[in-house]
């Protein structure tokens, strides 16, 4: 059996395919946090309890209700939407005359309520899911055994990434919005409900939260502390790569997720640190992060 | 002036008699613990405008170092905590250096990641004793003499060591230096012209804060016996922002009076509510934003003046 570095190839091959699985959910979650940050200002903390309650949505959808993956993949997003744009008008929109910190503060006094909340109904262990019959399955690609669904979520969170991309970058609505993440009040001048886009972009944001949580609830124990988990390592890549791109949030989000699956190959006691280890390293060196400008 | 010293006397002397008021000396310890380590952070929030999210780093690392220097070196409760301590300033300094290259909300999240770091640490390292938390820390004899062991002596040494930290964040606060801080709040770009090293004088409030935090952290760990990651997880590092906030921010006592009441809370819900403790805690996060940003000092200092103001007639009218 070949080697890099004394170690089987299928391991490490599998411990990177595992990486880029958690690198794209990362992406996926910096992504909303940029577009959400870009327009609002806001630090979404609650980001990360979102993906959490994307997944249980998907998890009480099977069980309570026996909606299958592939409808939940359709529906949460948007039930999740509608969460955020709650979220948005009852909450967020009273503190955007506020410092950024009263932004962040009060998204971690939601993701409390909501921890606290799915803690009470789901207890503190972990829920399973089932892949789909349709992904269960595994396929041989000669140097490695992929599960079929590892893959599936890769390139469903790729192309979910790209299509945002693309939405922002070469469309007339994406167009106000970079505008209005410029200067909102010439964009209201024109004539453009920038209120209303604040609070469909906070649902955009969230509902790419929740699919993400769909996404990961069968390669993933679906826990309630499992957002906050791993909110904390996403603000560590969105430090590294800088809010000011989403290209940059795409790629460092998966290249950090890649670094994470190495050191899990070759330094285990350091997977769970690593990423952390890198953002001093860019603070020192780049101090304004890898894609950003300073603000 | 003259008022606040009689108020801090009262508060001092209240102190001194609870234990015989039939409050538990244990409970009390911890919510002056609780109340220093809420006015550390306020010294970086509410003075100098940071926001920290990770000084559960440094209140749960120094609880971890104090009690193994007690159980396993057999120092003194004060020697240890004087480790901790030192330990604590070290790592606000390491902190703090990385953490100052960026502003404002960025700040936040550097903090809070580097802390969630040294959380992972805690629980892969033997000496914490992981998920078990570090248990039967001894309480020893201060300065090899006084036995700290009964319940009533060591809440005394807790008053002293927080009435002294109290004092020295008061003296800060209206030192030239806290002045500065204030500047820095309100407009660093300013105070940068003004010829003052911004950087420098941040750092500072950092090392100070996370060294007064550790004093925090080391003496609970001494009272208690025990640390535990608990005390080092990111929520303990939200608890104090709340604490802050409830209190007041940016007021000298409202810190230590959100401690108060934010553990007075917890003790009496968490038998009762179960998880629901987090989502009342939330919830008042959230009222605390929305609603009363100044917290009760701050709502209540803005009725004093507003009434002050309405007895002596407008301010502006005076030459």
């Amino acid at each position: 059996m070949s080697e890099i570095f004394g170690i089987p190839v299928p391991v490490l091959a599998g411990q990177l395919m595992l990486g880029l699985v958690n690198g794209s959910f990362y992406a996926m979650l910096s992504l909303g946090l940029a577009v959400i940050f870009g327009l609002l200002n806001v630090i979404n903390f609650s980001h990360g309890t979102m993906y959490m309650m994307g997944a249980y949505a998907a998890w009480m959808l099977m069980n309570w209700l026996g909606v299958g993956y592939w409808w939940s993949l359709a529906i949460v997003p948007v039930v999740m939407a509608l969460v955020g744009i709650a979220v948005e008008r009852l909450f967020l929109r009273w503190i955007y005359h506020l410092d950024h910190l009263y932004g962040l503060l009060l998204t971690i006094g939601f993701a409390w309520v909501m921890e606290g909340v799915y803690r009470d109904q789901f207890g503190s262990g972990g829920q399973s899911y089932p892949a789909p019959d349709s992904l269960a399955g595994v396929t041989d690609l000669g140097f490695m055994i992929l599960p079929d669904y590892r893959g599936w979520v890769v390139l469903a969170s790729l192309g979910t990434c790209f299509a945002t991309w693309y939405l922002i970058e070469r469309t007339r609505l994406g167009a106000y919005l970079r505008a209005a993440t410029e200067n909102p009040r010439i964009v209201q001048a024109f004539g453009i409900n920038v209120p209303l886009m604040l609070t469909l972009t906070y649902g955009f944001g969230i509902a790419l939260a929740g699919l993400a949580g769909v996404l990961a609830a069968p390669v993933i124990q679906v826990t309630p502390l499992m957002g906050s988990n791993v909110i904390i390592v996403v603000f560590a890549v969105v430090v590294i790569g800088g809010l000011g791109s989403i290209l940059g949030a795409i790629v460092s989000g998966i290249a950090l997720g890649l670094l994470e699956g190495l050191t899990k190959v070759l330094y285990p006691e350091a997977s769970s640190t690593v990423v952390f280890v890198v953002m001093a390293l860019v603070l020192l060196f780049k101090p304004a992060g890898l894609f950003g400008k300073e603000e | 002036m003259r008022r606040q010293a009689v108020g801090y006397g009262l508060v001092l002397a209240g102190l001194l008699v609870a234990p015989f008021a039939g409050a538990y000396p244990i409970f009390l310890i911890k919510v002056l613990c609780f109340a220093l380590f809420a006015s550390a952070f306020n010294l970086l929030l509410g003075f100098a405008g940071l926001l920290s999210l990770g000084h559960a780093a440094f209140f749960g690392t120094a609880a971890y170092v104090a009690g193994y220097t007690l159980k396993n070196w057999g120092l003194t409760p004060e020697l240890g905590i004087l480790v901790a301590v030192a330990w604590a300033a070290f790592l606000g300094w390491v902190v703090g250096a990385l953490a100052i290259r960026r502003k404002g909300i960025y700040f936040a999240m550097v903090t809070l990641a580097l802390a969630q770091m040294l959380y992972f640490l805690c629980v892969q390292m033997k000496f914490t004793g992981a998920e078990d938390g570090m248990h039967g820390v001894p309480r020893g004899k201060l300065f090899g003499l006084l036995d700290l062991s009964g319940d009533l002596a060591m809440y005394y040494f807790v008053v002293v060591v927080c009435a002294a930290a109290f004092l020295l964040i008061h003296r800060a606060v209206h030192s030239p230096f806290g002045q500065v801080l204030k500047g820095i709040r309100e407009n660093e770009a300013r105070v940068r012209s003004l010829g003052y090293d911004v950087e420098r004088f941040k750092l500072l409030a950092m090392v100070l804060s996370a060294a007064l935090t550790g004093l925090a952290g080391a003496t609970k760990a001494v009272a208690l016996g025990f640390a535990t990651l608990v005390d080092a997880h990111w929520h303990t590092s939200g608890e104090v922002v709340l604490m802050t906030l409830i209190g007041g921010l940016g007021t000298l006592v409202g810190p230590a009076i959100g401690a108060a009441i934010v553990v007075g809370l917890e003790s009496t819900l968490s038998d009762k509510v179960g998880s629901w403790v987090t989502v009342i805690m939330g919830a008042l996060f959230m009222a605390c934003v929305l609603l009363f940003r100044r917290g009760l000092v701050g709502e209540l200092a803005g009725l004093f003046r507003t009434r002050d103001l309405a007895q002596q007639g407008s301010v502006e009218e005076k030459p």
